[in-house]
């Protein structure tokens, strides 16, 4: 018997799963570095399991690692995590009235999920992007934590250079959202004001305060669209 | 080091609370467009200063050293759109050798 899927639904599925193997070595990276940061290879995987959201979790470890209160850790990790609550909102539309279907499905809402599933026509199709990437994308993810978070226990992180790992995997989340002007100005001042408040604050407090550079960076085409 | 549950615990709490608070409660009802800009510029603002903060500065003064070195062959590495683990593993490995040396 040969199990054929249909042939608009393939190039769907290819793309879910290219997705999620790119995602899966991005969490052999987070499992690495987190245990690095001095996390346990139990609070690694909890983190990915049940948190779920890459840049929010890589921040917090890192704040951490570099003597952060935990406070501002997780305050820079729920601002990070701020933005599924707008990727919620724009798949809200898609999916029916059952309650426990949005609370399920409502743990995928990420990124990639919501890149996938607006990228689609027809509302079959959503559907299958969004389930396909969200069980896929979630098991890697996690499978990637969770070997990483074994192999890490054996590598000192100053010597081995992880905080700047840390940092090089940021560069690489960061490039999509400079492609915009407003995403740029953001970037700049948010880099900007993390150093230069440094000497004022406790150490992790400049970045949660850096988060104020998104009010420079929405002026512009708020006047751009007034005009 | 001062990693806790309690960060993992809250952390999982609040980031569920995100994508159930746009998912669930708000529903098909819209944002103030200004709103939702702001909070997807928030990835933008953060990952540069945690770029910025973690190469430029030690506890609470600014400081150059290897780390810069490392960061610049990450944006090198991103810039020539290399994969992922491969600038991860450059940038960290050429910080590692010149704190070797």
């Amino acid at each position: 018997m040969k199990f054929r899927i249909e042939p608009d639904v393939r190039p769907v599925v290819t793309s879910a799963l290219a997705l999620s193997g790119a995602v899966g070595v991005f969490a052999l990276a987070f499992g690495v570095l987190a245990v690095g940061a001095g996390a346990s290879v139990w609070q690694t995987c909890a983190l990915s399991f049940f948190a779920f959201t890459g840049a929010s979790q890589m921040s917090a470890m890192s704040i951490v690692s570099t003597g952060g209160t935990v406070s501002a850790a997780l305050g820079s990790g729920l601002l990070l995590a701020a933005r599924n609550g707008v990727y919620g909102l724009a798949l809200s539309p898609y999916f029916g009235e059952s309650l426990g279907k949005r609370l399920l499905a409502a743990h995928f809402v990420i990124d990639e999920t919501t890149a996938m599933m607006t990228a689609q026509t027809n509302p079959r199709l959503q559907k299958i992007a969004f389930w396909t990437t969200a069980i896929a994308l979630f098991s890697l993810w996690n499978l990637g934590t969770l070997i990483g978070a074994v192999l890490g226990g054996s590598i000192d992180p100053h010597t081995y250079g992880l905080d700047v790992g840390f940092t090089a995997a940021y560069i690489t989340m960061l490039v999509p959202h400079l492609r915009t002007s407003n995403g740029r100005i953001a970037a700049a001042c948010g880099a900007t004001l993390s150093v230069v408040l440094a000497p004022f604050l406790p150490v992790g407090l400049p970045i949660l305060a850096s988060g104020l550079a998104i009010f420079v960076g929405v002026r512009p085409q708020r006047a751009k669209t007034a005009a | 080091m001062n990693m806790s549950w309690t960060l993992v615990i809250w952390l999982s709490i609040g980031a569920y609370a995100f994508k159930m608070l746009g998912f669930v409660v708000v529903g098909s009802r819209k944002l103030p467009n200004v709103l939702a800009q702001c909070l997807m510029l928030i990835p933008a603002a953060l990952l540069g200063a945690m770029v910025f903060n973690g190469t430029f500065t030690d506890a609470q003064s600014i400081a150059v050293d290897e780390r810069a070195i490392g960061l610049l062959v990450a944006i090198i590495a991103a810039w020539r759109k290399l994969p992922l683990i491969v600038v991860v593993v450059l940038a960290a490995a050429t910080t590692a050798l010149l704190r070797a040396m």
